[in-house]
């Protein structure tokens, strides 16, 4: 899979790694890192709401109590948890720079601390998600 | 601001690069301001693993989650000057990590130095005015301005 990206590639403008190790934990980083910068943007308006009191901000946290909203949610606090993972594998190599040579076996730990914690996530989310249908 | 960038293995305007080596970890500035933003990245990174991963788990998980976030709960939190600076250095970090990775992504897909500068500036705006509305807030709050509907 590697060689047919690499030769697919044209240009490697904004994909670095051509698919190599660590191609697509790079674009899910950027995608996750996005997602919650601009919700964090949503988030300091939605909570400094609270300065103009309890009516104008129980009106605003009354939006995020719905399921539809719960499911979007979800996937904030699964792009949090990869972001966060992924981060710390990244910081991890670069400190360690030794860790590179193993950058299979430490790529697949932190694919599969994430997908673990993000099944246990799912999981609690879910319910909240039922509970409220 | 500087609109090009040093990095160790790129030759710049589309020149052929060459190969890099895999086996030495991401690339990493060569020095200056893009090195201490680099640096700046993963410290921060750090800290917010507590900060914002502690953050979200705290709000979302634990009995019902955002659903029991209203003006009484938050009021009760900020009561706690541990929380109130918990949440403001959340902020501050979390909007320079976050700002600096949007200006990171202009650097490889808004090759116009012109558009890249205005991308970037309305990022820089919105970034400081949410610190500063931010911190007001976070400071300033005092839930007896609103007594308590008898």
């Amino acid at each position: 899979m590697a060689s047919r990206l690499r030769k697919k590639q044209k240009d490697d403008f904004g994909t670095a790694y051509r698919g190599h190790e660590g191609q697509w934990s790079w674009m899910f980083h950027r995608i996750t890192g996005v997602a919650v910068i601009l919700f964090l943007f949503a988030h300091v308006v939605d909570t400094a709401v609270i300065g103009w009191g309890p009516e104008a901000y129980d009106r605003v946290t009354e939006a995020y109590k719905n399921p539809a909203v719960h499911v979007l949610e979800l996937g904030l606090v699964l792009a949090v948890l990869y972001h966060s993972i992924n981060g710390m594998k990244v910081t991890l190599i670069d400190f360690f720079p030794s860790l590179a040579g193993h950058i299979k076996v430490v790529g697949r730990t932190s694919a599969i601390v994430f997908v673990v914690s993000a099944a246990i996530v799912t999981g609690i989310m879910t319910k909240q998600i039922i509970d409220l249908l | 601001m500087a609109t090009t960038i040093e990095r160790s293995t790129t030759s710049g305007d589309g020149a052929p690069r060459p190969p890099r080596d895999y086996t030495r970890g991401s690339e990493r500035p060569v020095g200056g301001f893009e090195l201490w933003m680099w640096l700046f990245m993963r410290i921060s990174g750090i800290v917010l693993l507590v900060l914002a991963l502690g953050h979200t788990l705290i709000m979302h998980l634990p009995s019902g989650g955002v659903d029991r976030v209203d003006f009484g709960f938050v009021a009760t939190r900020w009561a706690s000057p541990f929380w109130r600076s918990w949440d403001w250095m959340l902020l501050t970090l979390a909007l320079i990590h976050g700002i600096n990775g949007l200006r990171n992504i202009t650097l490889d897909y808004v090759r116009k130095p012109g558009t890249r500068f205005a991308a970037n500036m309305v990022f820089y705006v919105l970034g400081f005015t949410l610190f500063v509305l931010g911190t007001i807030i976070v400071v300033t709050f005092d839930p007896s301005n609103w007594p308590p509907v008898a």
